[in-house]
């Protein structure tokens, strides 16, 4: 069985009877990115893999699929989201021209709406009427809850233990949406073990339950779908920099956990040779102090969770647990096609800390208004590293790929706020 | 291609029974004492010892299996110590496999492991993640040492896939019972029988049966249409209920005595 990448932003050629794909300069074939990706699963899921990647490929040249799914993006995310120029938090950023790609003001509250609304029609379209799905920060989770609730489909959500501590406002949102939240407590407790606990639902239950994947990682075709439904973002936020600054910008930058938000950005500048791409992976305490997830940084290509990418793996290549304060970035593994843009230098990756990524959350609410999630405080540090670079001729965007409603208590104990001023006053007395 | 997984199954059939093939994680409960155990087995029948390389991300195992392979890992069990386990084990009387999660031997090299585990008597790899599309050059490396390579067909195969399966397999072919996670079960899973009809007319390669198998009467089922029973979670229960070691391999000895038995035609 041959699944074949077929992607809109990127061209078409039949070479010897099989269909490739150029990107930037490279050959995409059969589900792999370079050496990366491909399908590293238990046979019993390759029927259903099968099933995805066709559904997938008629479903995206039926025009009934593809206005249905336009109409969902415009009538209910929400979409086009809005360029938004930040001009005084540009001030930070060596007084470059940035603009801010607006994923945050989208229904649910991420850029991750776009992919489960798409994996849920195709869920319609299988026929199934379940979907499950892993989530780390919980947008993947609420994104998915919130399409089947749209559907009318069941969904059950699998969260680290962990995870559903420290994103604890996502858990009641999924509940609220009629979603069956599963904690899970093995392993790290985090992304990584919820993505194995869903894939032994699935494997048990796949006759009639699909799994959305939440990111560009996964046995194909899972990756290439993903990217698919997030390219919307590269695409609108080409044609808004057109307008805006008549050219095409000189850098995108977005965090970059299993790679989504990130994938979606750059394939809008994929085959635009100038345009810089920067990814910004979790450093969590430092690169130096093994408590990170940077994959790039520390890590080294493997097979984790059906696909070969950069993964954190010790000498055995047993799989190295992550750690960030963002639980959307704290993963050991990334998307196949990021590992590729890395080795072939297309894309440039560098880790963040956590104490830099909430330095940009804190500025970036004072200087523009808009509270950005943990996640994406790691791309605006990166950005600001990017502008400093650049100077202050450079026309950078940046993917505000959530808002940060669930990590206000998170921010609360790093910033030791939250009692109002004159409460303390009261307890003093 | 080893001609001792070969052996196993002939002998198997002269005798009008299946081959009963034993699964326990090396390293647990401690490296010393999985070599015990799984010797045990073979002293009570068993046919072929599969080895668990215990992995960090075991997405194919239920909870009994999970729980063993993480205290594994956490008692220092290596690439290195699983094979020096299987060095360890009665390789006269029973073929030596080992069962592992791509990535660590994607990690230890290839050829190298396929190289270490046939110098440690070991004759075959199951690998339950590996597809045969990803699969070249581990083909290339166990065929140099003659390490039997096992692949996994599921009742959601079509007979395609199938093909495609026992085109890349030697030794023999792991038919999964059912569409779920290893561990023990009511019952056997009902597509296990068409399965192993249709794997029949594809492939003259022996096809064992695994996932669920745990009590006699189920490997007496089993036994009536397949050529091989493999059981793994039901042993890795004995141990976790019992108190000490020795405790363990009474009752390894005795679950292994009764599956011996079922398998008998």
């Amino acid at each position: 069985m041959i699944w074949l990448p077929l992607v809109r932003t990127q061209r078409c050629e039949i070479v010897e009877g099989e269909q490739k794909l150029t990107t930037a300069g490279s050959t995409v074939t059969a589900g792999h990115f370079g050496p990366y990706g491909g399908r590293f699963v238990p046979e019993a899921l390759t029927a259903a893999l099968d099933e995805l990647d066709s559904a997938f490929r008629s479903a995206i040249m039926d025009p009934s699929f593809m206005t249905r799914l336009a109409a969902l993006e415009r009538s209910y995310t929400g979409r086009p989201s809005p360029l938004t120029r930040a001009e005084r938090f540009a001030e930070h950023c060596g007084g470059a021209r940035i603009y801010l790609k607006r994923e945050d003001l989208n229904h649910t509250g991420s850029h991750k709406i776009n992919n489960a609304i798409g994996q849920a029609l195709l869920t319609q379209r299988m026929g199934k009427s379940r979907m499950i799905a892993e989530t780390g920060a919980g947008q993947h989770g609420v994104a998915t809850a919130t399409a089947a609730a749209l559907l009318g489909l069941e969904c059950t959500v699998f969260m680290g233990e962990e995870d559903t501590l420290r994103q604890a406002l996502n858990v009641v949102r999924m509940q609220l949406l009629g979603a069956e939240v599963i904690s899970v407590t093995a392993g790290s407790r985090t992304l990584k073990d919820a993505i194995n606990e869903a894939m032994r639902d699935w494997v048990a239950s796949v006759d009639r339950t699909h799994y959305v994947l939440g990111t560009v990682t996964g046995p194909a075709p899972f990756p290439e779908i993903v990217r698919y439904f997030q390219a919307v973002v590269g695409r609108e936020a080409r044609e808004q920099i057109k307008l805006a600054e008549g050219r095409l910008p000189d850098a995108v930058v977005a965090c970059v956990g299993g790679g989504s938000n990130a994938i979606g950005l750059f394939s809008g500048f994929m085959d635009d040779a100038d345009v810089q791409l920067r990814g910004y992976e979790a450093g969590g305490d430092g690169v130096e102090t093994g408590r990170h997830a940077a994959r790039f940084a520390a890590g080294s290509p493997g097979v984790l969770h059906g696909a070969r990418t950069y993964v954190m793996q010790d000498e055995w290549g047993q799989t190295i647990a992550s750690h960030s304060i963002s639980a959307g970035l704290d993963y050991p593994g990334v998307g196949p096609e990021h590992s590729w843009l890395h080795d072939t230098g297309r894309a440039k990756y560098e880790p963040i800390n956590d104490d830099e990524a909430m330095a940009a959350l804190a500025l970036l609410s004072r200087t523009e208004g808009i509270i950005p999630a943990i996640e994406t405080a790691h791309a605006l540090a990166g950005a600001m590293r990017v502008g400093r670079e650049l100077g202050p001729t450079a026309v950078i965007i940046v993917n505000l790929s959530g808002r940060g409603d669930k990590d206000v208590a998170t921010a609360a104990r790093w910033f030791g706020i939250g009692a109002p001023a004159g409460i303390e006053m009261a307890e003093g007395r | 291609m080893s001609r001792r997984l070969a052996e196993i199954f002939s002998r198997a059939k002269s005798n009008n029974r299946a081959a009963l093939i034993g699964y326990l994680p090396a390293g647990y409960p401690t490296a010393a004492a999985s070599v015990e155990l799984m010797n045990t087995m073979v002293d009570a029948g068993v046919d072929a010892i599969e080895v668990g390389l215990p992995y960090s991300d075991p997405l194919m195992d239920g909870a009994d299996i999970q729980f063993a392979v993480a205290a594994a890992l956490a008692g220092g069990t290596t690439t290195d110590v699983v094979l020096d386990v299987v060095s360890r084990l009665d390789g006269e009387r029973a073929a030596l496999l080992v069962m592992s999660y791509w990535n660590p031997i994607e990690r230890y090299g290839v050829a190298r492991f396929a190289a270490r585990l046939a110098a440690a008597g070991g004759s075959g790899v199951i690998t339950p993640d590996l597809t045969p599309e990803e699969a070249g050059p581990w083909s290339a490396a166990t065929l140099a040492h003659e390490v039997d390579t096992i692949f996994l067909v599921a009742p959601s195969s079509t007979d395609e896939r199938i093909k495609a399966v026992v085109a890349k397999a030697s030794g023999f072919v792991y038919a999964a019972s059912t569409m779920g996670v290893t561990g023990a079960r009511r019952q056997v899973g009902a597509g296990a029988e068409p399965l192993v009809t249709r794997a029949r007319r594809l492939t003259d390669l022996p096809i064992a049966v695994g996932l669920g198998v745990s009590t006699g009467a189920q490997a007496r089922e089993v036994a009536g249409y397949a050529d091989g029973v493999i059981v793994g979670s039901a042993f890795v229960r004995c141990i976790r209920a019992a108190p000490d070691l020795s405790a363990a391999i009474a009752a390894v000895r005795g679950l292994a005595g009764e599956l011996a038995e079922g398998v008998r035609r």
